[in-house]
């Protein structure tokens, strides 16, 4: 097979085994759902500052990625079925299938919070496009650092919750993008400041990716 | 059958021994420089700390009088010895990934840990100095967003190689940690602290309030600079040689 057919293999498998079991997604939303909810009530219906607004959907979605993204790798150690992947497919392909599973994992969480995110704390939306744009590129760069992390924190003795501390100092820079990105689109500022943003989003991106795909071989294989 | 008669040659290099035989057999003659290096290092240290409050004058646009400003001897060189053993621990963590020689990784902890040392001193050092100048300990300012967030890394560095057992594994799952943080910080580092408007002095930009330094000034700083780099090779070698030893030992019992 050739490298892009086995990437698509391990994503497709990943894909199936999901929607038999409906396992991670599930965990997922509601977890995004349980925080929403906490947090919207405790407020009590109180007006949020469109400043913490912003921080706080980036903390559901952090936290709720944290949860979801660990099982990609986890869940083959745990079966034994690690050692049957690494002998089907190369270092790369089963990077960028874990990868691209994650990422339409946490996309279609992302499409069921915001919209529900969006009602409970009544805000409305200045820049939609950029808004847009903002989530899916901050739940792909989550998406992203996750998968090689979540890779490294599976064959530690405190696998899922070793990912948190890792994940946190590397996903700093993109929270910080996406927070103050999705602060400009929600309060409807300059469309310049925005784009620093967006352009450091895509960057940022594009170098975790470039990076993991280099390193992923040394994780993968013993 | 090439790989396997590698193997079986490189054996002995498991657990990384031979490459620092140079640390072990220690010879009289580099016995005696060392003594003198760190004679040199300890007067060297003296004299910059007791400069440093005789003999540096007050530094004109620091806070209100200058007078705080004296702890750039301190605060500059840390951070300088912070972002050097930083940057050596991810080139040997690299080096790791490549030849898989157990002594990069050693090489690469003891890096990591006086980096943190080193770290921390420059964030108290800077916390001191940002209350003295400006009335707070800590604003979030971009530089000790920054500096927080290296320590956040290497805090989360430790605890993964704690949470792993074995040596090799240890050592190949860090360093691929540490590498993975160096190509994504450089975006707090050194982007955000120029994009974002900071309080905190450019010295090395010329354009700051900064530029202008008294040469007596200059001449303890820069004394106090070689002194740091001093104390960091000589921690360095020590933690190197104290880490080896300990290879050896747990070589020793067969484990």
């Amino acid at each position: 097979m050739s490298w892009h057919r086995k990437c698509i293999a391990v994503l497709q498998k990943d894909m199936r085994l999901e929607f038999r079991t409906r396992y991670a997604f599930g965990a997922l939303i509601m977890f995004a759902v349980t925080t929403l909810v906490a947090i919207s009530f405790s407020l009590a219906g109180g007006i949020v500052d469109v400043d913490i607004a912003a921080s706080l959907l980036w903390i559901i979605f952090f936290f709720s990625a944290m949860t979801g993204v660990s099982r990609a790798f986890v869940q083959e150690e745990e079966t034994g079925s690690a050692i049957a992947l690494k002998m089907a497919a190369d270092s790369g392909p089963v990077f960028l299938g874990k990868f691209l599973f994650n990422a339409a994992l946490l996309v279609g969480v992302a499409v069921l919070v915001v919209p529900l995110y969006l009602v409970m704390f009544n805000l409305s939306v200045a820049l939609i496009g950029g808004f847009v744009a903002t989530v899916f590129l901050g739940v792909v760069g989550l998406a992203a650092a996750g998968t090689i992390l979540s890779a490294l924190a599976a064959q530690s003795a405190l696998k899922g919750s070793l990912l948190t501390v890792l994940s946190l100092p590397i996903l700093l820079p993109l929270l910080i993008g996406a927070t103050n990105a999705t602060r400009t689109a929600l309060s409807g500022g300059n469309i310049n400041s925005m784009m620093t943003d967006l352009s450091m989003l895509i960057f940022y991106n594009g170098s975790v990716l470039a990076a993991s795909l280099l390193l992923f071989e040394y994780v993968w294989c013993e | 059958m090439a790989v396997y008669l590698r193997r079986l040659f490189c054996s002995s290099n498991m657990y990384g021994v031979s490459s620092d035989a140079r640390h072990f057999g220690i010879s009289y003659i580099s016995e005696v420089r060392a003594i003198i290096g760190q004679v040199l290092l300890g007067v060297g240290m003296t004299v910059v700390v007791i400069a440093s409050f005789l003999y540096v004058p007050a530094i004109p646009g620091f806070g209100a009088t200058g007078e705080t400003a004296r702890i750039i001897v301190y605060h500059v060189p840390a951070a300088w010895i912070a972002v050097l053993a930083y940057l050596m621990s991810t080139v040997h963590s690299v080096a790791y990934l490549v030849t898989r020689d157990l002594s990069r990784d050693r090489r690469a902890l003891v890096n990591a840990e006086l980096g943190t040392v080193f770290c921390l001193l420059a964030t108290i050092t800077g916390a001191v100095w940002s209350r003295a100048a400006w009335g707070m300990y800590w604003n979030w300012d971009p530089r000790q967003t920054s500096i927080a967030v290296l320590l956040l890394i290497y805090a989360a560095y430790f605890v993964l190689r704690s949470a792993l057992n074995d040596a090799d594994r240890r050592a190949r799952l860090s360093a691929v940690y540490a590498t993975l943080a160096f190509v994504t910080v450089p975006f707090l580092a050194f982007v955000v602290p120029r994009v974002f408007p900071s309080l905190h002095p450019d010295l090395g930009a010329g354009g700051g309030r900064a530029s202008a330094m008294s040469p007596e000034v200059l001449v303890v700083f820069l004394a106090s600079l070689i002194c740091f780099t001093g104390l960091y090779l000589w921690l360095q070698n020590i933690g190197v040689r104290l880490y080896h030893l300990q290879a050896m030992r747990l070589l020793k019992r067969g484990d």
